[in-house]
């Protein structure tokens, strides 16, 4: 069992390769490998006592490599610690080894994030879309992929266009300026 | 002798027969009685539950009949935002009302995609089905879609219901005058 965070983080880096420890107001982020994911999963719930698993989603860095990441919370409910896991996954190799087995729960999240990023959970009992129809072609949360979507075709299923998007995407800017220059305007795509 | 039917003043029946033609006869009697197919899809669904329940109350426009089989609509109220995932099936289900029929398009999103411009979402669900009446808001509030709903009612209205809905009717009508 894991009193604290920094007992269960050091059970973890004793066991398995921690390529990168990450503090950020009060979040602990460790970066792993992506092929001691499934034991480091395992032992997190069964030794370390991470019984919830939070969430578990996708990340495209677009122009990085490796592309991709998978990112997993975790929650300790017997002392209420947050734990943050995340593995890289390049676009060559988009094989993760499924955890839905471990938590029931992210068996539909990996159904998401391969529906929007195309990440292949190995071993998931029923990998298929989950919010887009079965047989659309893209991957839509990707980078490269355009707000206003892509053509496709699917008789009697389904279709899709792109949408009008009129000068737009509008988005918003970080900045410490005022209103008028942080709201959401039309902006050129770089 | 042959027979003749007696053609006089009756005056028990005074009071009671209304003169009128059988166009405005039956567009009264169709935009009093609109049974909607509740296509509810998004929050305005919530809006269009409320226009059902007391405080709004569809029942005083006759639209109280909510039929869950399109076979039994008169007008589809399609209530929030639309998917492509979502669209042929409301599509499927349009198909499947009887004629004559009616579509009010309630809310931006259904009107047009609203906020959603995104790959998911169908730009207003116009490109699929033909739409009388578009309610503006997001979501409109229940008064909006009464006031909707009484667009349409005066749409019927002005419906030439007979000639464009029973051609086979009044050809043979015809034919078998000649």
């Amino acid at each position: 069992m894991a009193a604290s965070l920094s007992t269960a983080v050091s059970a973890i880096s004793g066991k398995f390769k921690v390529l990168k420890k990450t503090e950020f107001r009060g979040e602990t982020t460790l970066q792993v490998e992506r092929a001691e994911i499934k034991e480091l999963a395992r032992f997190c719930k069964e030794q370390l006592g991470f019984t919830y698993l939070v969430d578990l989603s996708g990340v495209d860095n677009f122009g990085e490599e490796p592309r991709f990441e998978v990112v997993y919370e975790l929650y300790h409910f017997a002392d209420g610690l947050y734990l943050r896991l995340k593995i890289s996954v390049s676009e060559d190799e988009l094989e993760v080894p499924t955890v839905s087995d471990l938590w029931a729960t992210a068996d539909w999240h990996e159904r998401e994030a391969y529906d929007m990023y195309g990440i292949q959970f190995a071993g998931h009992p029923e990998l298929k879309r989950i919010l887009m129809w079965e047989g659309y072609p893209f991957y839509p949360l990707r980078k490269d992929f355009p707000l206003a979507g892509r053509p496709s075709e699917m008789p009697d299923v389904a279709f899709s266009k792109p949408a009008p998007l009129a000068g737009g995407p509008f988005v918003t800017v970080p900045s410490t300026e005022t209103t008028k220059d942080r709201e959401p305007r039309s902006r050129e795509i770089v | 002798m042959p027979e003749t039917s007696p053609v006089a003043y009756d005056s028990k029946i005074e009071g009671n027969v209304i003169i009128t033609q059988l166009d405005a006869a039956m567009n009264w009697m169709r935009k009093n009685s609109l049974w909607p197919m509740p296509m509810g899809l998004a929050c305005c669904a919530i809006e269009l539950m409320a226009a059902g329940a007391s405080r709004f109350d569809i029942a005083r426009f006759g639209a109280e009949v909510m039929r869950f089989s399109p076979r039994q609509s008169d007008v589809m109220i399609v209530a929030g935002t639309v998917t492509y995932k979502m669209a042929l099936a409301v599509k499927r289900i349009w198909d499947q009302m009887p004629e004559p029929k009616w579509c009010i398009a309630m809310g931006a999103c259904a009107s047009s995609g609203g906020m959603y411009r995104s790959y998911a979402v169908l730009q207003g669900i116009d490109q699929l089905i033909p739409v009388d009446v578009y309610i503006s808001g997001c979501p409109p509030r229940p008064e909006a879609l009464l006031e909707g709903l009484m667009k349409l009612q005066r749409k019927i209205e002005t419906e030439p219901a007979l000639r464009e809905q029973k051609r086979e009717l009044i050809a043979s009508l015809s034919d078998s005058a000649n």
